[in-house]
């Protein structure tokens, strides 16, 4: 993972006047895995499509390999995609599906005899050769699209939520398995999806989009413990996002009480984000805690219980192993790495807040816009719904 | 089942009735003698004399279905890439010619081409010799592709419509260019529709008799004509049934032939 491989300079795309893709600027290395990560109508399958040469930007450059291609067609570019669905050729068998990009390539027989065979047998389907493509499961067809694509031994792979369409059990089994293909050939991956844990499970570098425009790059780790705004703190888990105020560095008040924290570099008593994740809070008495605040409702997730506090009218998810009661008063206590300052940016405001959910409700419709946002504290049944549709 | 069996019912008793008992018929009008009625292979022997004018019939059938095929697919094609709403435009232009009479068409075209035909007409008028337009093959086999043109479209234009653009934007990722998008995934995805086109087309066209007695001269004799005839002028139905059955036995050959050919078994309808 050493050189840089392809490059995105200021690529805007714009439908009908409408701003699809705002001036992203992206730059992906050799043998990386790189995932494009945002809700429904953020512009990752259109970066990607960019890429795929199946769109051209409004404006803006691709660069591969340091030359520009913006006007290469998409056969001759050194890149091969995993289609959304598959998009799997219904008249031909198995074989012929994989072979086919072989076959217009020319290569004698006997060779793509050799890596047809060899690639069914890396995703694991060898003895299907025969088979029509209408005989085969959503997770065969999805091995059958990725051999295709890796046959032609690309530079770059790109996958478009190919596990979308699998359910939750196969679509685990896949991501360990794509992240095995993908560190055994050494090939770049370039994967769009809108699922935060499959993007933070799988990942070299995440890519936050929303509206167009890149939130943030990094590792899945930096991406989760130094989120740059309310938008990624809010996508990625679940985040308590609360109005700050920097004192100085290291030192943040909120709830009108001073806060020591390992951030710095911000202007004196700048208004800031301040994010506190669920998992962070440690519950203690109230005698004891910085802060009080009384719980509202519990819900059993299994491995945790999903705790909503009200402190001073403004409600935190707290998740704790604990068992508490509703209208329990308790105190917490807040370490200085279990607090993240963020500037203000424009989402400020909108997130991270879990009292405001049910008048929310109301006004998002679309559960895959913002999935993270639709935690509740009153009803076991919405607590569902949002699972799922952080899930999906 | 029983429920959506019994919708059939009336298509079931119009078929028995108007269908399998004429067939029947004629069935038993081939195998009889045109006097005694006793069972004969007679009427079966006797066509073989009519052998060139059956290969004459369908090899004028084949070729205007070709050409249908060559015209017709293009069209269909752009069709089908159209915005809905000209696509609507389209098809309706398509299926107009269908609105008016069969018979009047092909005697526009007579009018069209005759020796003192509108045509003949123009170039006379031009200071030129007239041209021999009519009472040939080459005016059959335009009769035919006129009148069928439309049957080869629409099936062509419904199946185009149906392929996932997402299977060309994977080909041309697996390294087509324009020309192997079309041979190697759009060509071959729209076989059931070439196949029904192809059946729709040259089933009428091996059987059609106005049109070669139209547009045709007595050198363009078809097989349908001679049928007429046996039935209308010559007063031998057991020929007429004999000659109808073989020609039925042929078409099916014939498509069996292209679907075997062609590798495909669904069709499409439009």
């Amino acid at each position: 993972m050493s050189k840089e491989l392809i490059r995105l300079i200021d690529c805007s795309m714009a439908f009908d006047d409408e701003i699809v893709l705002d001036s992203i600027n992206l730059s992906i290395k050799n043998e990386e895995f790189l995932t494009l990560l945002g809700p429904s109508g953020c512009g990752k399958t259109t970066t990607l499509r960019i890429i795929g040469g199946f769109l051209q930007a409004t404006s803006g450059d691709v660069l591969f390999d340091g030359e520009r291609i913006n006007d290469v067609p998409p056969y001759q570019r050194k890149v091969n995609t995993v289609f959304q669905r598959y998009a799997l050729f219904p008249h031909l068998d198995v074989y012929e599906n994989v072979a086919f990009g072989l076959r217009l390539a020319k290569l004698p027989e006997q060779e793509i005899d050799d890596r047809v065979t060899e690639m069914l047998e890396i995703v694991s389907l060898k003895g299907f050769e025969n088979r029509s493509i209408s005989q085969l499961s959503g997770g065969q067809q999805q091995r059958v699209a990725i051999a295709r694509a890796l046959v032609n031994r690309p530079k770059v792979l790109l996958l478009d939520e190919p596990l979308g369409a699998l359910d939750l059990r196969l679509r685990k089994d896949m991501q360990q398995e794509l992240k095995r293909i993908q560190q055994t050939l050494g090939i770049t991956f370039i994967y769009v999806t809108h699922d935060q844990e499959e993007a933070l499970s799988m990942s070299d570098t995440v890519v936050v989009m929303d509206r167009g425009r890149i939130q943030q790059i990094g590792t899945p780790e930096d991406i989760y413990n130094e989120p740059e705004n309310a938008f990624v703190a809010d996508f990625i888990g679940e985040s308590n996002i609360l109005d700050g105020i920097m004192l100085e560095d290291y030192v943040v008040k909120f709830f009108g009480r001073k806060f020591r924290c390992l951030d710095s570099g911000f202007e004196p008593n700048e208004p800031v984000d301040v994010v506190v994740r669920p998992e962070d809070v440690e519950i203690v008495s109230p005698e004891e805690g910085q802060l009080t605040g009384t719980v509202t409702s519990v819900t059993f997730m299994g491995v945790h219980y999903d705790t909503i506090v009200d402190f001073h009218g403004f409600k935190w998810l707290i998740q704790t192993t604990e068992h508490h009661n509703v209208d329990e008063v308790i105190g917490i206590r807040l370490g200085p790495d279990d607090i993240h300052i963020m500037h203000r940016s424009e989402y400020s405001g909108m997130f991270g807040d879990y009292s405001s959910y049910s008048e929310e409700y109301d006004e998002m419709n679309d559960p895959d816009l913002y999935p993270e946002d639709l935690s509740d504290e009153s009803s076991d049944l919405e607590e569902e719904t949002a699972e799922e549709g952080s899930e999906t | 089942m029983i429920h959506t069996k019994r919708l059939a019912t009336p298509y079931i008793v119009w078929m028995v009735l108007f269908t399998v008992v004429p067939l029947g018929i004629v069935f038993y009008y081939a195998f009889t003698d045109s006097i005694t009625g006793q069972f004969t292979l007679e009427n079966i022997v006797r066509i073989q004399s009519y052998m060139p004018i059956f290969i004459k019939s369908i090899w004028l059938a084949l070729i205007s279905t070709l050409v249908c095929l060559i015209i017709g697919y293009p069209v269909a094609y752009y069709i089908a890439q159209c915005p809905p709403s000209r696509q609507r435009l389209l098809y309706l232009l398509v299926m107009l010619p269908m609105c008016i009479s069969f018979l009047l068409r092909t005697m526009a075209w007579v009018s069209l081409l005759d020796d003192t035909g509108i045509i003949n007409r123009f170039i006379q008028a031009m200071g030129m010799k007239p041209l021999p337009l009519i009472r040939n093959n080459g005016a059959v086999v335009l009769g035919m592709v006129y009148n069928y043109l439309p049957y080869m479209i629409l099936p062509l234009y419904s199946v185009i419509l149906k392929i996932d653009s997402r299977l060309i934007e994977a080909a041309q990722d697996l390294g087509c260019n324009s020309p192997q998008v079309f041979t190697k995934v759009i060509f071959p995805l729209s076989m059931p529709g070439v196949i029904s086109g192809f059946t729709m087309v040259f089933v009428p066209a091996v059987s059609t008799f106005y049109i070669s007695q139209k547009l045709g001269s007595s050198g363009t004799t078809l097989i349908g004509d001679v049928i007429e005839s046996q039935f209308k002028a010559a007063y031998n139905p057991n020929l007429g049934a004999a000659l109808s059955l073989i020609l039925m036995v042929l078409v099916f050959i014939c498509i069996g032939i292209t679907r075997r050919v062609s590798g495909t078994e669904e069709v499409a309808m439009p």
